[in-house]
């Protein structure tokens, strides 16, 4: 029997997520290596039936639909019952998730069910010398990458942030849907209540860091409001999304959002403009896939000058209100 | 109504000290001398949650955690914030444990508590990530233990007679709930402001019990699942990521300055009409 590799696909505003997209890429670029592994997806929510073909669009020649409408939002135990009863009947050799809010929860349940292992928030999988999944972790908010290997139980699964693989569209596929029965996500033995009620969207003001080409940043050495706001119309002239570190995020100026790093988004811009941002490693780790890195910071030692290729040693106040008038001219 | 409340605690490396984690070339383990443990900050929100719960009526809230003897230091703490009791779960049987072995004896030691009292706790709190391994899989794997409900990530939690509202947080925007415990709960920062500890803290705690429990004092628990032998994950190659650029200095008057940023920016070709 040829290996499987299989994908969650999530859906979030009866789509299905793009990182499940870039989970799909990926996993047709490793399905090669492990002597042509299938690519099948599972999918969980109510009338996604058009979805389907769109995985079948990224590569997935299989895909395991639970269609119904208790499933139409996200719960915990229901999705974790389901995917768990797919992936014990099927018995895939990897599957992988998208670190994303609810994939972050629903694959560690799913593992803890399966009693096998699941490597978090991964930058990087290859298949090893032995055919297993090798999957690159970042630590110590990216000081130090492991690889963390399943080696002994299966399926091999790992999560992996939105943002860190490109997707890209497959040659069209024949793909089969298969119907997956309600009693998978039966709960014989219910403790406890949980219903989820509603979602509730908060459109992002200005341009999600995401899709950005250009990224201003403020950091910590910022200083107050009044320059955070002129990051935002920086980042608007020169058609970009403004963008924050921890310490910014703290003093509540912006949504959580907007923050770089480990605990926030990962980006890999065109241009990234840092003003007063110190180098954490945390925020380093989401940023240095950049192309070009420009920083100002008045202290001459701060770490996050090695990770530039433009290092302005200056106050903050003397060259950002001027690039911004510079810019609007 | 008086809840009764387990709050899982862990030990974590200071992140200010980063800077100082690196790994040893010949032996392959990540090396952290000179780095202070903190109380992992989520963690202290869980408590802060748990607290909060137990307050209004008498219940009862219980610290826990899995780790090296030092993590009696950060318990002690819990006992100084308001916990009424803590446990320690220490033995090499439990060490080299991934997510799935610690989520493991923690809920052996959290049952063992239930047994001993003769009640079930009808919450479980977690932070939502640690700073360290930030795998934040710990309380979705401890709610599959236990059975019950998990939520992940929570940010708003409310009781209306009985019936628990919570928030939790999806990339843009949030997820409302309705829920009656028992269930576990991993926690995001934003959920309260930990109190700090007070003297008269520190004083009560002092009379507050802190039981260590190793193995053996786990009957009932499965070798299979628990530390490095019941961990699925193994970890492999370690290694550091060089990121550092040949960089170049931009001097001179801040005009000077601004102009050799934007023909940086120019050239760049990622910013349109400029």
């Amino acid at each position: 029997m040829s290996p499987k590799i299989w994908v969650h696909a999530e859906i979030f505003d009866g789509t299905v997520s793009e990182v499940s997209l870039e989970l799909l890429t990926k996993a047709r670029e490793l399905a090669p290596v492990l002597g042509g592994a299938a690519i099948e997806a599972t999918l969980l929510g109510s009338a996604i039936e058009s979805e389907a073909a769109r995985l079948a669009g990224y590569g997935a020649s299989r895909v395991y639909a639970a269609d119904a409408s208790e499933l139409e939002m996200y719960s915990p135990r229901p999705y974790a019952l389901a995917l768990s009863y797919l992936a014990a009947l099927h018995k895939p050799d990897i599957y992988l998730f998208g670190a994303t809010s609810t994939g972050s929860s629903l694959g560690p349940a799913v593992a803890a069910r399966l009693k096998t292992g699941m490597a978090a928030h991964c930058v990087d999988l290859r298949i090893n010398g032995d055919k297993k999944l090798a999957a690159l972790v970042p630590s110590f908010g990216g000081r130090v990458i492991g690889e963390i290997l399943c080696p002994g139980s299966s399926p091999q699964m790992a999560s992996v942030k939105p943002g860190i693989f490109k997707a890209s569209e497959a040659a069209a596929g024949r793909v089969t849907v298969e119907r997956v029965p309600p009693e998978a996500w039966a709960d014989a033995n219910p403790k406890g209540s949980l219903k989820p009620l509603a979602i509730v969207k908060h459109p992002p003001r200005g341009m999600p860091i995401a899709e950005a080409q250009v990224i201003v940043c403020a950091g910590s050495g910022i200083g107050g409001e009044e320059n955070w706001r002129l990051i935002e119309r920086l980042a608007e002239s020169l058609g970009g999304a403004a963008a924050c570190t921890r310490p910014v995020l703290d003093e509540g100026w912006c949504e959580e959002g907007r923050m770089i790093g480990t605990s926030g988004r990962s980006v890999r811009p065109k241009l990234y403009i840092g003003f007063g941002v110190s180098g954490a490693t945390h925020h380093v780790c989401g940023m240095n896939e950049a192309g070009v890195i420009i920083n100002v910071n008045r202290d001459e030692a701060t770490p996050i000058f090695e990770v530039s290729d433009i290092s302005v040693e200056a106050d903050v106040n003397a060259i950002l209100p001027r690039l911004y008038e510079a810019l609007r001219r | 109504m008086a809840y009764r409340v387990a709050v899982c605690v862990k030990p974590v490396p200071d992140p200010n000290y980063y800077g100082h984690v690196g790994i040893d070339p010949v032996k392959k383990t990540i090396t952290r001398a000179g780095v202070p443990n903190i109380f992992n900050p989520a963690d202290k929100n869980a408590l802060e949650a748990a607290l909060r719960l137990r307050e209004p009526g008498s219940g009862y809230a219980a610290a826990i955690s899995m780790s090296p003897p030092e993590g009696a230091e950060i318990l002690r703490e819990a006992l100084a914030m308001g916990a009424d009791e803590a446990y320690l779960l220490c033995d090499r049987a439990f060490a080299g444990a991934d997510t799935l072995a610690t989520s493991y004896a923690l809920c052996q030691g959290l049952r063992k508590i239930e047994s001993e009292k003769g009640l079930p706790f009808d919450f479980i709190f977690c932070g939502a990530e640690s700073a360290d391994g930030a795998t934040a899989q710990v309380s979705s794997q401890l709610g599959e233990w236990f059975g019950y409900p998990q939520l992940w990530n929570v940010f708003s939690l409310e009781e209306r007679g009985g019936v628990f509202m919570l928030k939790t947080k999806l990339e843009n925007g949030c997820m409302e709930w309705e829920a009656k415990p028992p269930m576990v709960l991993g926690v995001a920062r934003e959920l309260n402001k930990p109190r700090f500890i007070s003297a008269m803290g520190v004083v009560k705690s002092r009379k507050k019990p802190l039981v260590t429990w190793g193995r053996s004092d786990l009957p009932g628990a499965d070798d299979g699942y628990l530390g490095l032998a019941g961990s699925p994950t193994k970890a492999g190659d370690i290694f550091t990521p060089d990121i550092r650029r040949e960089g170049r200095r931009l001097s001179g008057s801040p005009d000077e300055i601004v102009a050799g940023m934007l023909s940086v920016i120019r050239a760049s070709g990622a910013a349109a009409g400029v």
